[in-house]
């Protein structure tokens, strides 16, 4: 499908201003998701895939502001378009789920009202008939009886089900696009996978593509068909998902592969240790120089402290930012 | 949750205001202006008077009576419209910021600084005594304390996730605002309101006192106390009662206000001792 694609990320750089000097928080950020696709963006705390999701939805605030780079939607150049013209995107065409469903909700309005302020904003339904649809939205994300939750406020629901009515309210208007942020951080790991699924079905059953950022190496993979991993504000290694556990490239994205912790290896493998990445994500205002995760590499040499390695495309599809790869 | 204390007894003395100001013309014993009778001049209270007449022979009890009509209409109307004016200006200053901010912040600061009755008198003294001034002087000189309020509620509640979250979700500012955040900070605007519809009292009773409010033969409480002060010494219960009125519903206002402010917002309620 050489169609153009749904979104296009293009040598996005993104500053943060320090008291007046402009620090890059991301650079050379480039990705695209197809329609219907499913994409993860993987990496530690602070290295930029929450904002690198503002930008996509216009929503960086001082201090962050795009410095360079392009985003196309459907080809068009999102930073472009009137602050107006960018809201009616968000939402209807482009929305978005958090890690905490616990403040995503307004406490003091009832969860069918928050729904059914999707319908009534972006498509123009009345109230009754947006009523009646976001019936059919808790509906559709499993919610039992949900002719009388509608009238439920977020404090009488569980954190699943608060979840849900998230997905509820971000699928509502049918988006191409749904961006994930972290979306089962803050839940119990047997509602995650009810959740996962959840997310998984509904965006499949509407051809909306899914934008998946998240720490959790194995949860992306789960999920997404490609992944990206990003280190220190750049993305060092994208492949499919099933290439980056088979055959990880990037140094760092062994060790995260290598840090997953498997039922049963300790039997398989005897007795042996869990595989760690030794030291910690340097600061945004001090990143090193030549490659940013020379300081943390087992396989550091010479080069690599000081010339930035260029990105380099993979036999098996895909692309990664190490001088010593394969 | 326990009854308090402060709640029940205020509760009670305002709703018994509000009960005698919506009854009054049932409740009175006579026509509180028309029912002047020289024969009963100064009559002390009894059976027959129960506040005592004053000087025309007129029922003060009929008068006190009528009296709570006019000074909690002036009261609940002008801070209703204080309200209307501290939230709106407090609500967009504190969320859209910037020069806005500033401009509403500056405004709130040069209200504080002018004393609110002297600023009152200034606007009663161009527009002339009369009931309509009465409510746009009270009701443009008393919002400094909701403004504050819905500024600093906006400020905080902002940053919330579900602020974020309607954003994100493409809603515009101003129904982010009406949305997202009045219902949010009502609880504190619903406190500072009730203890403020206490000072609208007073303050009405005080410019009428002046002369400048609700002008005799009408009764208010203030113009009551204004006609009774020369014979305090004669006819003390001339003066008495309607005092008593305004004490006694300005203590309800504010003991209600205090009760909300512990079930409407526990942080304050925890530093209680």
């Amino acid at each position: 499908m050489t169609a153009v694609p749904l979104i296009e990320v293009d040598d996005l750089r993104i500053d943060l201003d320090v008291q007046g000097r402009r620090v890059a928080a991301a650079d050379g950020i480039s990705f695209r998701i197809d329609r219907g696709e499913t994409f993860g963006l993987v990496g530690e705390s602070g290295c930029g895939k929450s904002i690198t999701a503002l930008a996509l939805i216009g929503l960086l605030r001082h201090p962050l502001s795009i410095g360079a780079g392009r985003i196309r939607f459907e080809g068009r150049e999102i930073q472009n378009l009137s602050p107006a013209r960018q809201r009616e995107l968000r939402g209807d065409r482009i929305a978005m789920i958090f890690q905490e469903p616990m403040t995503a909700l307004n406490p003091v309005s009832p969860v069918g009202r928050q729904i059914a302020e999707m319908f009534v904003l972006h498509k123009g339904k009345s109230w009754r008939e947006a009523n009646r649809l976001a019936i059919e939205a808790l509906a559709s994300v499993r919610v039992p009886a949900p002719e009388r939750r509608v009238k439920d406020f977020p404090y009488q629901l569980s954190g699943g089900m608060r979840q849900r009515v998230m997905i509820a309210i971000a699928l509502a208007c049918g988006p191409d696009l749904l961006i994930a942020d972290e979306p089962t951080t803050a839940l119990d790991v047997t509602v995650q996978a009810e959740i996962i699924e959840l997310m998984r079905d509904l965006c499949a059953a509407k051809g909306t593509a899914v934008l998946m950022i998240s720490h959790d190496l194995g949860l992306v993979a789960n999920v997404c068909r490609r992944v990206a991993v990003m280190y220190a504000g750049r993305i060092v290694e994208e492949q499919s998902s099933d290439d980056i556990f088979r055959n990880p490239a990037h140094p760092y994205t062994r060790g995260l592969v290598g840090s997953l912790p498997r039922l049963g290896s300790r039997a398989a493998h005897g007795q042996s240790r869990l595989q760690e990445i030794k030291g910690v994500v340097p600061a945004i205002t001090s990143f090193p120089h030549g490659c940013r995760f020379n300081p943390r590499c087992v396989r550091v040499t010479d080069v690599c402290r000081t010339v930035e390695p260029a990105v380099d495309l993979l036999d098996a599809g895909g692309l990664v930012r190490c001088h010593h790869h394969g | 949750m326990p009854l308090r204390f402060n709640l029940v007894v205020g509760g009670t003395l305002f709703a018994l205001a509000v009960f005698v100001g919506l009854f009054a013309p049932w409740l009175a014993h006579t026509d509180p202006v028309m029912d002047a009778n020289l024969l009963n001049a100064e009559e002390p209270p009894s059976w027959t008077w129960w506040f005592g007449t004053d000087a025309q022979g007129r029922d003060i009890y009929s008068r006190v009576v009528h009296g709570a009509r006019i000074s909690l209409t002036v009261g609940i109307v002008s801070q209703l419209i204080n309200t209307f004016i501290g939230v709106s200006l407090g609500l967009t200053a504190g969320y859209l910021g910037g020069w806005w901010d500033d401009f509403v912040n500056g405004l709130t600061n040069l209200m504080l600084a002018i004393p609110s009755l002297i600023f009152a008198l200034a606007i009663m003294a161009v527009l002339g005594p009369g009931l309509t001034s009465l409510l746009i002087a009270l009701g443009l000189t008393n919002w400094s304390f909701s403004c504050r309020i819905a500024r600093a509620s906006a400020l905080s509640l902002k940053s919330q996730g579900y602020v974020q979250a309607a954003k994100v979700l493409g809603y515009g500012n101003l129904r982010i605002m009406v949305t997202q955040l009045l219902p949010n900070m009502l609880g504190p605007i619903i406190v500072i309101g009730t203890l403020g519809l206490g000072s609208a009292v007073l303050a009405e009773a005080s410019l009428s006192f002046l002369g400048l409010g609700v002008r005799p033969p009408y009764p208010s409480w203030g113009s009551m106390l204004s006609e009774a002060r020369d014979q305090i010494t004669t006819a003390p219960w001339l003066s008495i009662f309607p005092g008593l009125a305004i004490f006694l519903t300005v203590l309800g206002l504010n003991l209600l206000g205090d009760g909300l402010r512990d079930i409407l917002d526990p942080q304050s309620r925890s530093t209680r001792v």
